[in-house]
């Protein structure tokens, strides 16, 4: 790192000769790290707090400000305030009004920072420098961090550090946040060798053509000199984006994941289950008889584990989004199916949020901010639990794996299985398009911005980084089945035991839930489903994997089909066509408490999160109706 | 390729005109003002060398480079992006 602030005087840029550097007495207690999108201040923010937030390779991941504390040698502490990518300190979306506010200090709930680390791609920097004019007019203590070191070198560019620095007066260091490297400098600036920025000449910030020059300027100062293009990102594009190849490739990956989903995730998930099988055994042997007993083994063991066994197959759904967005490629997906985003009304930022809607609709509705037209945003936001997300995914897999034989369709390449799970992410994307276009041509009709996605360069997935994702997305599925199905569980062994006759529990289907199954049996009989579905439908509005514990737990409970598995529990309750009209209802309807929550606080108010429900659930009436009416 | 075609393309040339792989300067951009921003703030101003480089299966979205990025336009948005092509042929 350079050190020659002062030498800005000698230098052809014109500093005002008075300004004296005001050093700051002691460490800030906050700093925000603000830079343009897929810059990797994530990255940098994980590193220097050792948090672990969301990375990927695409812009635009961040959509809120995240505080940690970063502890420096002496162990002080000092709140890193991670922020959303800008271009520039004039906001047109959600994600950059936030990043401004917290800026200028007027964020509700984060302090303003008292310094700044700028973090700017290397590879791109005259672009990125033009955000180091507004940045360094804030007149607060900044760092430069030129992250990317590694794709800076190895592509032949270069950089001089003190000349950069002297043009900019402020601290500059080349740093490669994905590798740690420069990591010592930036700890030695937050340790209090910051000062304010020495003033210097800046363009006048509106003018966009004037800022560009002022960077090019300061960057032909500090000898840049840009690295080669990414040679092999344009040879992968060149097949990736191919008119033919591409959306081959395209539609090869995705059959590829659901064929592996189905396959590679079996051997494990029999593994699973045979752990609660046997768990469940040593349970009920060491145990006396009780209503102890009763709650752990025909309750939790059988409603809980039965969601459990589902793990393996979702973890692997993970990794296959981590590798395809940490890679890059998702980009290039987001532009092989601009066209039919265009066709159905929506501009091409929506597929970014709707493809994270696959794993789960609450972060994808959060990633709608980086959306600039309310109209188009509000649109997305309302279609996006339509996506098949990963809470379906065991209720899929339970009701095919029941109904659907096993066997090959496309030679080995695509079974029957997959092919039905294949077609089930259809039907949800379809209706997704279709609600869309409808709402699109009327009452969210809108005149849409221009569409533009920056391509990342392709990366190599590291293992940590996919490592980290899957580790946090066991925590999150244990944690749902540790609370709020365990807690179902509880509640529905529980009413499944009452009113007691002579000190004894009633049959279930007499049993409080078993009158609650039955009194909405009227209207769920049209579908072909009988009462114990209906309350793992009831059960399944507050999270949709829910139904499976229920059922678990219910089948556990029934003397009827308490020997049998859950798969064989459910053949002999449901027909094909309730099978169809089963999985066409979880298709459709909106039943995840967290989903209507962050709608109703995106959307800032209760009438889109009431309007999707009911769309929603009417539709997934419908569907399931026609289905259990026609396929019988 | 004539004279007055020549002239002709080159003054109404805008950024889906061009052929893979060709390089033309950005002259204007007829868009709304603050759509025009947002392009400026990515490289697309008048006088950057803008090179089209692959599209999407169908032509729609095409993907130019502009400094060192790639950016994707629809083609709605790139037709608005007017350019001056470097002369091709030499002149008869």
């Amino acid at each position: 790192m350079s050190d020659c602030r002062d030498c800005g005087h000698g230098c052809a840029l014109e500093a005002p000769p008075a300004a004296k550097s005001r050093y700051q007495a002691t460490a800030p207690e906050f700093v925000a790290l603000i830079g343009p999108p897929n810059s990797g201040k994530t990255t940098l923010f994980n590193r220097l707090t050792g948090l672990r937030q969301k990375v990927a390779n695409f812009p635009g991941v961040t959509v809120e400000q995240h505080t940690g504390w970063a502890v420096l040698p002496d162990g002080r502490e000092i709140g890193i305030i991670d922020l959303p990518g800008v271009y520039s300190l004039s906001p047109r979306s959600e994600d950059e009004r936030v990043a401004c506010d917290v800026l200028y200090g007027r964020h509700a709930t984060t302090p303003r920072p008292e310094a700044v680390l700028l973090v700017l791609d290397v590879t791109n920097l005259p672009r990125h420098l033009m955000l180091a004019a507004p940045i360094l007019a804030l007149g607060l203590p900044t760092m430069v961090l030129l992250n990317m070191a590694d794709d800076l070198r190895s592509r032949g560019g270069e950089v001089d550090l003190a000349a950069l620095s002297s043009q900019l007066g402020v601290p500059v260091a080349l740093v490669s946040a994905r590798q740690g490297e420069g990591l010592d400098s930036v700890f030695t600036f937050l340790a209090g060798a910051m000062r304010k920025p020495q003033p210097m000449e800046l363009p006048v910030l509106q003018d966009v053509p004037r800022c560009r020059e002022w960077a090019n300027r300061v960057g032909n100062r500090a000898a840049y000199r840009a690295p080669a293009p990414p040679e092999w990102t344009r040879r992968l594009d060149a097949v990736f984006l191919h008119p033919v190849a591409g959306p081959l490739i395209f539609g090869l990956v995705v059959i590829a994941v659901f064929q592996t989903i189905f396959t590679a995730a079996a051997p494990l998930m029999d593994g699973v289950r045979w752990l609660f099988h046997v768990s469940g055994n040593w349970v009920a042997t060491s145990l006396p008889d009780s209503a102890i007993r009763s709650l752990l083994v025909e309750g939790i063991w059988s409603g809980v584990g039965s969601v459990i066994v589902f793990l393996p197959q979702v973890l692997l759904l993970f990794l296959f989004i981590g590798i395809l967005e940490d890679s890059g490629y998702l980009a290039r997906a987001a532009v092989i199916s601009d066209r039919t985003m265009a066709r159905a009304g929506l501009q091409g930022k929506s597929f970014i949020p709707l493809l994270s809607a696959y794993a789960c609709a609450v972060p994808a509705i959060l990633a709608t901010r980086t959306i600039e037209n309310r109209r188009d945003r509000i649109a997305t936001i309302l279609i996006a639990p339509f996506m098949t997300c990963s809470a379906r995914l065991p209720v899929y897999t339970l009701v095919i794996a029941a109904f659907i034989p096993d066997r090959p369709l496309v030679g080995v390449f695509l079974g029957m299985r997959a092919a039905a799970m294949l077609g089930l992410y259809m039907v949800g994307f379809l209706a997704a398009v279709t609600t869309a276009r409808i709402l699109k041509s009327s009452v969210l009709r809108s005149d849409g911005t221009p569409f533009l996605l920056e391509m990342p360069a392709y990366r190599w997935p590291t293992v940590s980084s996919l490592g980290l994702r899957l580790l946090d997305r066991s925590k999150v599925f244990l944690r749902r089945a540790g609370t709020v199905i365990l807690l179902v569980t509880v509640l529905l062994w529980v009413m499944a035991h009452v009113p007691v006759h002579d000190g004894h529990a009633p049959p279930i289907a007499d049993s409080l839930a078993g009158s609650l199954g039955r009194s909405i049996e009227p209207i769920i009989r049209p579908l072909g489903f009988d009462w114990k579905i209906g309350i793992g439908l009831i059960t399944s509005l507050a999270a949709r994997e829910t139904i499976i514990g229920t059922l678990g737990a219910i089948y556990g409970m029934d003397p009827e089909s308490h020997a049998a598995t859950l798969q064989t529990a459910l053949q002999h309750d449901l027909s094909l066509g309730g099978a169809v009209a089963l999985l066409i209802f979880f298709a459709f309807s909106m039943q995840c408490i967290s989903t209507i929550a962050v709608v109703r606080r995106e959307t800032g108010g209760w009438k889109w999160p009431a309007f999707q429900f009911v769309y929603m659930g009417s539709l997934a009436y419908l569907g399931a109706f026609l289905a259990a009416r026609f396929i019988g | 390729m004539q004279l007055s075609g020549n002239n002709n393309s080159r003054r109404h040339a805008t950024l889906v005109d061009l052929r893979r792989g060709e390089v033309a300067i950005l002259d204007r951009l007829d868009l709304p003002g603050a759509d025009a921003h947002r392009l400026m703030e990515l490289g697309f101003l008048p006088g950057a060398q803008v090179m089209a480089r692959c599209s999407a299966p169908g032509g729609d979205p095409m993907v130019f480079r502009v400094d060192s990025a790639e950016f994707a336009l629809r083609r709605e948005t790139a037709r608005r992006l007017k350019v001056l092509r470097p002369d091709r042929a030499p002149l008869p």
